[in-house]
């Protein structure tokens, strides 16, 4: 018989290993089923390594353009390799991190595939070990985080296929840097993928469906970061479709049609998907428990109960946003709700969302344009980084801070930011708005002198027409 | 050692008033029993008189500010021996809310009681967080209490304002209870929550605060230079939201009857003629005897609709509705079924003089049981007034002239007659009871003899 557990979490991405830990501080006895690396997506192919291989990018441009600091640096290059051994090198230092994490509070840790299977009170969980045994549990409480995966389209032959096509997991780490690449879809992590392999030299040309890139960002920032982009010599085909693929002796050849309904074919040296993810919902016996699902995502409530007394799911399995942070603060609340406190029902109003290209984007609540379509009468203030002084001496005069205010109620509605460090920058406003503070004690808010953040004050004044600096 | 003294509460019903005026000066002597300042309450100038003695060392609140918090420290005395200058204002500021101090006592605390804590930080950053350009200070201005404090957010403050809700009718769902946007969007505007109903009689269902939308001057619509704005002082404050919470929230109806005047004018030229040098009686004062007497003649009218149940009241307590520079107050005869017309007549010179000079003490404008308001000497014929709570009716006097009647016989002749109109809160008299009552009324103003009865 297998060890009783109060709580096993399937997957230790942020959402299952942070609602592990949350779990055993709250006293349940907690395991983690991982079949392969702790820490999920996150640490080892999403977030952490890509950020990893950003900085390097960054750092490159920055020796590049060290003329402009008054600096003097010959021979600039970079070896492709030595950059993903140190992206590989800090994933791995992480996935550590959360193993000793996991021996500190005592969560055992279960090497294998889990699924779920009819039982008691609670579905059991059977583990199909390295050695292909299965093990069988009977936990009072089964929590799923098993995260999402790259959308692929198969029939139009958009699937990794070991050499051309890649996925964010194979573009994190290149076997060869591509001369010429495609990008399918200006999403953040399109983008990332875009903007690291455009600094490092790439010809790189993204292509996107809807009329703008970044579609889920604000318009002006949208079309800033495009400005931005196409400066820095990406190609960019917005209201485009990649129509096929076809796949040659050393290159790959994609059929794009576009804005004008005219297609074009090119070749290509490497093709990246990112068209979106779909919820891992497969081989969890999801079926068999008549587990309701809907389009590949978990469907649970505000604490991640499922229709399935004692299993609950949580993060990029159950939906949008597909964020860590959104899957860890869900797994919170969860697990706080499992074991028997009271906690806020989970809402998506106040997630702020980064993506992390040159210049960083970030933003959190509503856009202008989402904010006047639900009924607000808005107060916009803008502030440029040329205003500022810290920006200046940075030598990051790009970029632009954005703040929605409802007139009415002085509701910061949304925040939007672009230019460098905004991804920092972005969490004083989704304080401001968790506190739902209003535009009156943002502008009473003393913000540090010389700082990126003086422009978040900017913005607010500048919306009621208070601006100093500009 | 140094003294505190506090903003004192002149009435129940004071929270905040405006520090007026100071008679005494920094560095003066004072004695106990010296008149120090004025304060503007909500009703009345009054006076603030010391309990201790020794020399005026520092004041804190300047003469004309307004809205100064009940128990807030206005100055410090220093007491024999102790050299003034050397005093140091307490730390905390004056606004700042004291927990422990006696409301009922106009003066000094023997200090080193604590100077003032200074709120915890959490409070004080909201009592200060006014938006610069916004008026929220209604909405802010519960913030500053003790343990009343309400815990809520800014955005939660405003929009309550906005929408007319009680934050204190609220549950917070935030953390530590904190009310939060979502707790106002759901409650009802003027919504009033069991534990508001229960605190007692003296809180009406939704406050006069939350009931009142804010009317902001827009330059759109008066341009700013074409019109004198004059700020509003403490009668006119509470006057405002007396009048609106009564006629928003009492359900009222006005009845209304013709009086003939004739005998009730003989009878009042009678008796001014035979009383002593310097008495004379007006047709008011003869109608404050006859409101009493008809309250006495119908008890059920005598009543006031609270939470608590009905009260009925035992003795009438005529309110006489005074106008005043700067706005309206209601002094009180009290028990005046059991007064002479005499007494009536000197008790309403004396509170009307000293009501137009803002004199009246809280008891003598407090607790009146019903009201009568008179234009007639306008020429008004007839006029319904608004309900003065928590009483139950309040009668409205038009002006006595001379009309065709058609007399019993069905020949028409002349009358001096008057027109008054009952308004009465249904909650506790019915149509038929102010009806009576207006009857009683009118059979004592036409024969004035039957209140000698």
């Amino acid at each position: 018989m297998a060890e009783k557990f109060d709580l096993i979490v399937v997957g230790t991405g942020p959402g299952g290993y942070v609602a592990a830990i949350r779990a055993s501080q709250l006293g349940l006895k907690t395991a983690v089923v991982e079949r392969d690396a702790l820490g999920g997506v996150c640490l080892n192919w999403g977030c952490i390594p890509t950020k990893a291989l950003l900085r390097s990018a960054e750092v490159y441009h920055q020796m590049k353009n060290a003329s402009a600091y008054g600096l003097k640096v010959e021979g600039v290059s970079f070896d492709l390799e030595s950059v993903v051994k140190r992206s590989r090198q800090i994933a791995g230092q992480l996935s550590g991190g959360v193993k000793h994490l996991m021996k500190k509070n005592k969560i055992t840790v279960i090497e294998g595939e889990g699924r779920v299977a009819k039982g008691g009170a609670a579905p059991k969980v059977i583990v199909k070990g390295k050695d292909g045994k299965d093990t069988t549990y009977e936990p009072k409480n089964v929590l799923l985080a098993t995260g999402a995966r790259a959308r692929t389209i198969p029939q139009a032959g958009l699937e990794p296929d070991g050499k051309y096509i890649w996925t964010a997991k194979e573009a994190m780490v290149p076997d060869t840097m591509p001369k010429k690449l495609l990008v399918i879809g200006s999403g953040a992590i399109g983008i990332e993928f875009a903007s690291f392999y455009n600094t490092l030299g790439a010809d790189v040309t993204v292509v996107e469906m809807m009329d703008r890139i970044l579609p889920v960002e604000d318009e002006e920032i949208s079309s800033m970061a495009l400005k931005s982009f196409q400066k820095q010599g990406m190609k960019i085909q917005m209201g485009a479709a990649v129509e096929s693929v076809k796949p040659g002796k050393s290159d790959i050849s994609a059929t794009i049609k576009g804005k004008d309904g005219k297609t074009v074919t090119e070749t290509y040296d490497r093709i990246i998907l990112a068209i979106g993810i779909v919820g891992n919902v497969e081989n969890l016996g999801l079926e068999e428990l008549g587990v309701k699902v809907d389009r590949t995502h978990v469907v649970v409530d505000g604490f991640g109960q499922t229709n399935v007394k004692g299993l609950y799911a949580i993060g990029d399995l159950t939906g949008g946003p597909w964020l860590a942070h959104k899957a860890s603060h869900e797994g919170v609340v969860c697990v706080e709700k499992i074991a028997g406190k009271n906690p806020h029902a989970f809402e998506t109003w106040n997630i702020p969302g980064c993506t992390y290209c040159h210049p960083q984007v970030a933003s959190v609540g509503l856009t202008e344009a989402k904010a006047k379509e639900a009924g607000h009468k808005v107060k916009v203030g803008k502030f440029p980084f040329i205003g500022n002084g810290k920006a200046i001496a940075l030598g990051e005069p790009e970029g632009l801070i954005k703040t929605v205010f409802d007139e009415k109620t002085g509701e910061l509605l949304g925040a939007h930011m672009i230019g460098a460090e905004v991804t920092e920058l972005i969490q004083g406003y989704v304080v401001a708005r968790q506190g739902e503070l209003t535009e009156g004690e943002l502008m009473e808010t003393v913000f540090p002198h010389p700082t990126l953040s003086e422009m978040m004050h900017e913005s607010v004044l500048a919306a009621y027409d208070r601006v100093i600096h500009i | 050692m140094a003294i505190n003294i506090t903003m004192p509460a002149l009435s129940p019903t004071m929270e905040e008033g405006t520090l007026a005026k100071w008679l005494k000066k920094e560095g003066d002597t004072i004695s106990s029993g010296d008149i120090i300042a004025e304060i503007e309450t909500d009703k009345a100038t009054m006076e603030v008189e010391a309990v201790d003695e020794g020399t005026l060392a520092k004041i804190l609140i300047e003469a004309g500010t307004e809205g100064v918090k009940v128990n807030s420290v206005i100055a410090v005395l220093a007491e024999e021996g102790e050299d003034a200058s050397e005093i140091e204002a307490p730390e905390a500021d004056a606004a700042a809310p004291e927990a422990t101090s006696d409301k009922s006592e106009s003066k000094a605390e023997p200090e080193k009681e604590k100077a003032p804590e200074p709120a915890p930080s959490e409070e004080k950053s909201e009592t200060k967080s006014k938006p610069a350009d916004v008026d929220t200070s209604k909405a802010l201005a519960s913030t500053g209490k003790g343990e009343d404090r309400i815990k809520a957010s800014p955005l939660a403050r405003r929009i309550a304002a906005q929408k007319g809700v009680d934050l204190k009718s609220l549950k917070g769902s935030g953390p530590h209870g904190r009310i939060i946007r979502k707790d106002v969007e759901n409650a009802q505007p003027g919504a009033s929550s069991s534990t508001a109903a229960s605190a007692g009689a003296s809180a009406p269902a939704g406050s006069p605060d939350g009931l009142i939308l804010p009317q902001i001057l827009d330059d759109r619509v008066y341009a700013p230079d074409s019109y004198e704005l004059k700020p509003l002082d403490g009668m006119r404050k509470t006057v405002a939201k007396r009048l609106t919470t009564s006629f928003m929230q009492v359900p009222h109806f006005p009845l209304n009857v013709d009086i003939s005047l004739d005998k009730l004018l003989s009878s009042r030229a009678a008796i001014n003629e035979a009383a002593p040098e310097g008495v004379k009686v007006s047709v008011n004062d003869m109608l404050i005897k006859a409101s009493a007497m008809a309250l006495m003649a119908e008890p059920d009218c005598n009543a006031s609709f609270t939470d608590n149940g009905i009260a009925y009241h035992k003795s009438a307590h005529i309110s006489v509705a005074v106008a005043i520079d700067g706005g309206l107050i209601t002094p009180v005869i009290r028990d005046a079924q059991t007064k002479g017309l005499r007494q009536i007549s000197e008790e309403m010179k004396d509170l009307a003089t000293r009501a137009r000079d803002r004199k009246l003490k809280p008891q003598e404008y407090m607790g009146g049981t019903f009201s009568i308001s008179n234009l007639g000497m306008f020429g008004i014929k007839s006029f319904a007034s608004i309900i003065n709570p928590p009483e139950g009716m309040i009668m409205s006097v038009g002006a006595g002239e001379k009309r065709a009647i058609v007399k019993a016989d069905g020949s028409i002749g002349a009358a001096t007659q008057m027109t008054v109109t009952l308004t009465c809160d249904h909650r506790v008299i019915g149509g038929a009871e102010g009806a009576k009552w207006l009857q009683a009324f009118k059979r004592f103003v036409e024969t004035p003899e039957t209140m000698l009865l």
